[in-house]
């Protein structure tokens, strides 16, 4: 190829653990007797469940809805019956449960009707909504809402779309196999993307490493109708960052705080590009996708697996093995530690004894590999020294910052510093730490400076916020006693009116009495402004964990406060 | 446990350890070219590093092992004991290097916080309160008759008595002393020149030792254990100091080549200088860092008190790293300026 590759600053070179799994061909998960699939396996808000426990799902049904514009549908993987629709063990970094519903499988595996799209006649507004409800995600790693990424927005086109290909994470290699033995059902798909996004530029990243998929993704490319360059890159990770691979393909940079779309350039990764070739050329929702498992297993491999499969499963399938001390979601720089064991007070799925080291949690659509731990493959990490300022982790940043800065910063609680030194262009890639010779979880500190500060602003919003109501409040207040006086008096006026057209012997004296109740309610009105007041702030743009709680809570209360004005009613209405 | 899952394998003890390694080939110039007193200096500053080192944070409540293990306290010892005269007393070794160890890095927060250089801070304490013990210099071993042995070295050191004439036969004043003091006495630069201590660059014996140091650096730049920023910097500018001084008037200020090839200057660019946690952090941080104490360094060799100034010029600019690191952070990913904001209020 004739393009001339630019470079990012920084990168780290991991042992690359490929071929552990790159080698064996792509095998089906069976289906488990159970699927535990999460209402929330995307970025935005989680789908809203739309079967009832008992029911009978077919496979690719919608079981839950996309709710809102950023969010994704969610559908049964396999035909059976939904056994529970509630908390599950879920793979999230927090170890907390989260919505799911449970199917059990009947084996059938029976379809629901389903028909391919004809995607070029239909109006694009129409089709983003058919894929969102069809659960497309991205399937790189931050499963953010495809049919977002594919409105091109107000400039009608995105000239350049790139195809992630770079699986730069060591030990993965899903898109690796994806590519070899998928390469023109991905291009089926990029040609939708293609379509929906007006481009004229269409490049398909992939690192040296991965000759096999390079050779097949250029064959494959030579079938298509429209021009698709396959570039080699060097492999250094994080080259399948999406900035990073933009860099490298075209030298720009996304500018800090905006899309690169705002560049005129989206971003796919190739399992996407893939499930959208299966959604329209055969109406398939996201109902599975390709896991890599490896590590300490007796066959590292690639299985394509059904969303909801308990982890489990996959590893026993793998060959689990003596020793294992862990597993992680994902690779070693980005990955996430899988829970053990169920968490307290949940009922283990099905019948299965809940052993101890058994992965209850289920593949989600973000699940691009488990990794499973060993002493060996990864030995503990050596205790903090203090920071020397040697800058090896500046060195590695592709994001160009100062780790050892930021560290300090956020070490001292000085995040206002951390900001100005942009700790939000942080990536969280792993390369500082990786590097650093006194072994800091550097990333670490980076996640609790950027939590410390959203909930700081969090907190600042809501006090703005109560500010603004509180001072709503007093104009309403005083525009009510106001108003309320003006009635009075008008109501007075109109009796002492009607009093002197009626003969005195009809007068009777409820005057007094009307005056006497219009305080009590003003009282009362005024108790129950207070109490509105003492309530808790409301809280904006929450982690959405927190803000479902907050939810549930709110509820209950708004309950209690019903009960508790019921036996006033009566005398607010005399 | 938190994501990533691997470590690349360094530590600071292996930094620390290449940085001592890269420091043998001067020690041996040094025993080759001046005789094997300079070893005596270095075991006793080790020794004393150590145990101070293992005092301080037992007194700070730190586990001892690990920081032990780290190697700073070593490398502190060996950069202040290169830097001191090798027949210098063995209370002025103790007291420079306990000085580094417990003032200048522990006192400071120990690893990792110290401001100033602690090698650094140690060498000026003593050359201020023991000027005259600062100049036990052995003189190289081809100028004198009758070099000392390691006995003898240790016999001196320790306050052994040594003739008065014997010592007075080892030691010589070192070319940069020579120059000042000739400097002094009217007399040219050419003239000072002729003298026996003088070699092709620097003073004979002298101006190998500053190669196996500069050899030395070029390893570690090699090994990426330091970046070229600071030390081409640092020998840039006593280069361009120097020789415009020297163009200016050649009879009174010393050529840049003879400034260059001083040891101090060498272990000072690529050993001292160098040191991460009290030079600058950025590219361009490094580059005004080691160019200011370059600069520095002839400023005070010309001006100042001293016939040195590399430990005055660098702990100066080690004051100037915040200022320095502040008004110099590189771009950042995605942004189009540098950000130089000012400090906050």
């Amino acid at each position: 190829m004739s393009r001339t590759l630019h470079t990012f600053k920084g990168g780290v070179h991991p042992p690359e653990h490929k071929s552990e799994s790159n080698s064996r061909p792509i095998h089906a998960a069976p289906v488990p007797r159970e699927l535990v699939i999460p209402m929330r396996q995307h970025m935005g808000s989680p789908a809203k469940p739309v079967v009832g426990v008992g029911e009978r799902v077919l496979k690719g049904q919608l079981i839950g809805e996309a709710d809102g514009y950023i969010s994704s549908a969610v559908h049964a993987s396999s035909s059976g019956i939904v056994r529970a629709i509630g908390l599950a063990a879920v793979p999230h970094v927090s170890g907390l449960p989260d919505e799911c519903i449970t199917i059990e499988t009947d084996g059938l595996d029976e379809w629901i009707d389903h028909a391919p799209l004809d995607y070029r006649a239909m109006e694009p507004s129409d089709l983003r909504m058919r894929l969102r409800d069809m659960g497309l995600a991205g399937l790189g790693g931050a499963v953010f809402p495809s049919a977002v990424k594919l409105d091109p927005g107000a400039r009608h086109h995105c000239p350049t779309l790139i195809i992630n290909g770079g699986e730069c994470e060591p030990w993965i290699t899903c898109d690796d196999v994806l590519m070899r033995h998928h390469a023109g059902d991905i291009l089926q798909g990029v040609a939708v993307m293609r379509h929906l996004l007006g481009s004229t530029e269409i490049l398909i990243g992939i690192e040296d490493n991965k000759p096999e998929a390079i050779a097949a993704m250029q064959a494959a490319a030579t079938m298509m109708d429209f021009a698709v360059e396959v570039v080699t890159l060097p492999t250094i990770y994080p080259a399948g960052g999406a900035k990073q691979m933009i860099e490298m393909l075209t030298g720009k940079q996304v500018p800090s705080g905006k899309l690169s779309t705002d560049i005129g350039i989206q971003v796919f990764n190739v399992g996407t590009a893939h499930a959208l070739a299966r959604a329209v050329h055969h109406g398939e929702p996201l109902i599975s996708r390709l896991v890599t498992v490896t590590g300490h297993v007796l066959r590292p491999q690639n299985f394509d697996v059904l969303i909801g499969t308990p982890m489990q499963v996959l590893i026993d399938l793998a060959g689990d093995r003596d020793g294992s001390t862990g597993v992680l979601m994902g690779g070693p720089m980005m990955g996430m530690p899988m829970p053990h064991t169920i968490p307290h007070g949940l009922q283990p799925v099905a019948d299965r004894s809940p052993l101890v080291g058994d992965l209850g949690v289920p593949v989600v659509k973000a699940t691009n590999c488990i990794l499973v731990q060993s002493k060996e493959l990864f030995p503990p990490l050596p205790k903090a020294l203090p920071c020397i300022r040697c800058i090896r982790c500046a060195d590695a940043c592709p994001a160009e910052l100062q780790p050892q800065e930021l560290f300090r910063f956020a070490k001292a609680g000085d995040f206002g510093r951390a900001q100005e030194y942009h700790l939000f262009d942080c990536i969280e890639c792993g390369c500082c730490s990786y590097v650093c010779p006194s072994h800091i979880p550097l990333v670490d500190f980076y996640r609790y400076a950027k939590s410390e500060i959203w909930t700081r602003e969090k907190e600042k919003r809501a006090a703005d916020l109560a500010r603004e109501r509180h001072e709503f409040r007093q104009f309403r207040l005083e525009r009510e006693k106001k108003e309320k006086a003006e009635k009075l008096a008008a109501k007075a006026q109109a009796k002492r009116a009607e009093l002197a057209a009626t003969p005195a012997d009809e007068r009777a004296a409820p005057t007094d009495a009307d005056a006497k109740k219009a305080l009590i309610a003003a009282a009362l009105a005024r108790a129950q402004a207070k109490k509105a007041e003492a309530a808790p702030k409301n809280i904006e743009h929450l982690a959405p964990d927190t803000q479902r709680e907050i939810n549930e809570i709110e509820a209950r209360r708004a309950k209690i406060r019903e009960m508790a004005r019921q036996p006033l009613e009566p005398e607010e209405k005399t | 446990m938190p994501s990533p899952f691997i470590l690349d394998r360094s530590s600071v003890t292996q930094v620390m350890a290449w940085v001592l390694a890269a420091l043998l080939p001067g020690i041996a110039a040094y025993v080759w070219l001046f005789g094997p007193g300079i070893l005596v200096t270095l075991a006793l500053a080790t020794v004393t590093a150590l145990a101070g080192e293992a005092a301080m944070l037992k007194a700070r409540g730190y586990p001892a092992k690990p920081f032990l293990l780290d190697l700073s306290a070593i490398v502190t010892a060996w950069l202040l004991a290169l830097s001191l005269p090798a027949l210098a007393p063995w209370w002025l070794i103790v007291t420079g290097t306990l000085f580094a160890i417990i003032v200048a890095k522990h006192l400071y927060g120990g690893l990792g916080q110290n401001i100033f250089n602690p090698a650094m801070v140690g060498y000026a304490v003593l050359i201020v309160s023991f000027p005259l013990q600062m100049t036990q210099w052995p003189g190289p071993l081809s100028l004198t008759d009758a070099p000392l042995t390691l006995a003898q070295s240790a016999s001196v050191i320790f306050g052994g008595d040594l003739p008065k004439a014997v010592l007075d036969a080892v030691t010589m004043a070192t070319p940069l002393d020579a120059l000042r003091t000739g400097l002094l006495q009217q007399y040219t630069v050419d003239e000072i020149m002729t003298r026996p201590i003088f070699g092709h660059y620097g003073g004979v014996g002298f101006e190998w030792l500053a190669g196996a140091f500069l050899f030395g650096g070029l390893v570690l730049w090699a090994l990426r254990i330091i970046s070229w920023h600071v030390p081409l910097a640092f020998l840039a500018g006593i280069w361009l100091a120097a020789g415009f001084l020297h163009f200016f008037d050649a009879g009174r200020f010393g050529a840049p080549w003879f400034h260059l090839f001083a040891p101090s200057v060498m272990l000072g660019a690529f050993f001292i200088a160098t040191d991460p946690v009290s030079g600058a952090t950025t590219p361009r941080g490094k580059l005004i860092f080691g160019f200011g104490a370059g600069l520095l360094t002839i400023i005070i060799r010309t001006w100042g008190g001293y016939p040195d100034g590399v430990a005055f010029a660098i702990l100066l600019m080690n004051l100037a790293v915040p200022l320095i690191d502040q008004y110099t952070q590189p771009r950042v990913y995605g942004t189009d300026t540098r950000r130089s904001k000012a400090p906050p209020a």
